[in-house]
């Protein structure tokens, strides 16, 4: 029940495998550091040359820039086993390219992807997605950044926030308005930006958790980019934008259900070995229910992801009721995940309170998993939208 | 040079195996299965000697139900250039393993084979030393180093109080002992190039072996639960104690 039992109707032994690569490499080289990392606000880089060598930072890109294409359990893998750090922090920023990166492959030009993503994939360097301005996030087709063509170039102005990895990457995956003209998506285009272009100053940013990921505001300040770098056609960046979504949120929900699994297997770990009054909670009645009905969430956000991991590999099922039941995984996952981490926080006591224990880590973490990547209403209703209500 | 690596598949050493009502052995259905865990350091001891050119082939031999071939994947994954399945779904004790491996041995001929000193679902430890006296090569086993120089290999062993090094001649058996090397992790494009690489079966009939069982198993019950533990509360107590109740010195 808690380490999922092979499923073999969902996980191929390739499947296992990788599993078994990523939890030695995670309970290796990760687990045993992230207190410290997180209390230092950062992670080293070479973290990133360390993941590339397995394989991981290159998971489902094509091979001839260094990836293996893999099908999307393997995406669900990666989430479940990364989150068994309990740190959200870590994941955000090491596979930061996961956002970056798919908008040059769904649309940029060769030039532009040899150029970027090889070196990316093999942990070399960082590439980060800025979308979301101080002006609002999910509103994204009304974004004000602009890049204006002179010449051979785009000359960018404007602001992004709250960018992951934003600080340390080398590549950051834009979004911006070439035709001011258009308020709306029409005039949206996406453009590759170099970290150390003049005219760009980042700011680092605090937060509640994931603080050893980095986190920045950027300002482009009449930045020159080369025309080169557009992804796609100009004008018509929002699509582009909007294609990743789904994967995006199903690796957010397996993400989530995950911390939530991991606060329920600290409480339980705590509850069977804490006495009080003589006894282990883990006879009180009252605990049972909790750890119940903790389990009962993650086992359900779980079976929704793997069905929809299925759906959508092999094709099944209406599009848009795909859509809108990814926006609901996404919901139930980071429930299941706030459920959880209250719970676990409750049931561990004052214990729950400190620091080092994963899921006073994971209580912290909840918001931006039911922020990021569509909050809880906007994916509400997208979901309401899709199923025509 | 040919090394020949052995392979088990077995209950991942994290599942707390629970023995059956009927006492006729340990309940394996629905459990997680890996390599056994000396036999991940065999392969990654033979793959070392392929990198750093003193070996051209390495072989994973695995033996077992079909599901052993996912544990050979494995051990391709990790680098072994190809894989022979031994198809059997008997109860294959350490003998008939040893005599497969002496079979397979006849017919590839590897200067060495590399098995794991035990596995760690019966703990037997006796298949390298059996294969050793069918083939009636040296052997080396519980090895924390492996040294081969031409149709040279010393073997340090871990033995009880200390290291023991043998200077030994090629053809040999090696078994592997913990502290050996660290298993590498099979990596993402390694595991997809592996279900390319060639796995041939055979059976034991193909290879002439009777794999019939020669021990038999009469029950199998938990180990006793442990007692608390008591504190002493002087050396003299504690010598009183182990003296005559332990009765160890
Ligand atoms: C740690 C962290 C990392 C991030 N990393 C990145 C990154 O790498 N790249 C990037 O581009 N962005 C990133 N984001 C930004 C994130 O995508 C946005 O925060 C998110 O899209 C929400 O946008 P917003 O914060 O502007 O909130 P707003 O869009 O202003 O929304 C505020 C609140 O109003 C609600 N709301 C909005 N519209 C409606 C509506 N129509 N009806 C009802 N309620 C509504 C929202 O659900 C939310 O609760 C990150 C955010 C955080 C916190």
């Amino acid at each position: 029940m808690f380490d999922a039992p092979p499923l073999p109707h969902y996980f191929s032994p390739e499947h296992t495998q990788f599993r078994d690569t990523l939890r030695g490499f995670v309970a290796s080289e990760i687990s045993p550091h992230i207190n410290d990392w997180d209390e230092a606000g950062t992670f080293p880089r070479d973290l990133y040359r360390k993941a590339a060598a397995l394989g991981i930072l290159g998971l489902g890109y094509p091979e001839k820039y260094g990836g293996t294409p893999a099908d999307i359990f393997y995406q669900i893998i990666l989430a479940e086993e990364f989150a068994r750090t309990g740190s959200g922090g870590i994941q955000a920023s090491i596979n930061s390219h996961t956002i970056a990166l798919p908008p040059l492959i769904a649309a940029g030009s060769e030039t532009l992807k040899r150029h970027i993503i090889p070196s990316v994939i093999a942990g070399e360097k960082i590439a980060a997605l800025a979308v979301t301005e101080p002006s609002g996030g999910s509103d994204v087709a009304s974004l004000c950044t602009t890049a204006i063509r002179d010449g051979d170039h785009y000359v960018v102005s404007g602001e992004k926030t709250f960018i992951t990895s934003g600080m340390r990457a080398d590549y950051l995956t834009v979004a911006v308005r070439t035709d001011p003209a258009v308020k709306g998506a029409g005039g949206i285009s996406v453009l590759m930006i170099d970290g150390d272009t003049p005219g760009l100053t980042r700011t680092e940013l605090k937060k509640m958790g994931w603080w050893c990921s980095d986190t920045a505001h950027l300002h482009f300040d009449h930045c020159r980019v080369p025309a080169t770098n557009l992804v796609g056609t100009e004008n018509r960046g929002f699509k582009t934008l909007m294609h990743n979504f789904n994967s995006e949120r199903l690796f957010l929900s397996a993400l989530a259900y995950g911390f939530a699994q991991v606060c329920l297997e600290e409480a339980l770990a705590w509850a069977q070995q804490r006495k009080t009054f003589g006894h282990p909670l883990a006879e009180r009645q009252v605990i049972r229910h909790k750890l119940m009905d903790m389990m009962l969430r993650v086992d359900a956000a779980r079976s929704l992801v793997y069905d929809l991991a299925y759906c959508i590999e092999h094709g099944r099922g209406n599009t848009e009721h795909l859509v809108a039941r990814i926006c609901m995984a996404k919901v139930l996952s980071t429930q299941a995940m706030q459920f959880c981490a209250d719970q676990a926080v409750q049931i561990l006591g004052g214990m729950g309170f400190m620091r080092g224990t994963r899921s006073e880590r994971i209580y912290r973490e909840v918001k931006v998993m039911m922020i990021g990547g569509g909050s809880e209403e906007i994916m509400k209703d997208l979901a309401a939208r899709k199923i025509g209500i | 040079m040919k090394v020949l690596v052995a392979v088990k598949r077995v209950v991942d050493y994290n599942v707390k195996v629970r023995v059956k009502a009927d006492q006729s052995g340990v309940d394996i259905a629905d459990v997680k299965f890996s390599m056994n865990p000396f036999d991940e350091i065999a392969i990654e001891e033979a793959v070392r000697l392929k990198e750093k050119g003193v070996a051209t082939e390495v072989i994973a031999v695995s033996m077992g139900v079909a599901q052993c071939q996912e544990t050979l994947r494995t051990a391709l994954a990790m680098g072994a250039d190809r894989a022979i399945h031994v198809q059997s779904d008997a109860e294959l004790q350490p003998l008939a393993v040893a005599k497969l491996l002496k079979a397979i041995c006849d017919k590839e001929q590897p200067q060495l084979v590399i098995l794991g000193k035990q596995a760690i679902d019966d703990d037997c430890n006796q298949t390298g030393q059996m294969l050793a006296a069918l083939a009636g090569w040296s052997q080396g086993t519980f090895a924390s180093k492996v040294e081969i120089s031409g149709s040279d290999i010393s073997v340090i062993r871990e033995v009880d109080g200390g290291l023991q090094t043998v200077a030994l001649k090629l053809p040999a058996i090696v078994t592997t002992d913990l502290r050996l090397n660290e298993p590498r992790y099979a990596t993402l494009p390694n595991i997809m190039k592996a279900k390319k690489k060639p796995l041939d079966a055979v059976t034991p009939e193909a290879l002439g072996v009777d794999v019939t069982p020669r021990l038999k198993t009469l029950k199998v019950t938990e180990p006793p639960k442990r007692k608390g533990g008591i504190k002493v509360k002087t050396i003299g107590e504690l010598v009183d104690k182990l003296k005559n109740e332990a009765r160890v010195i």
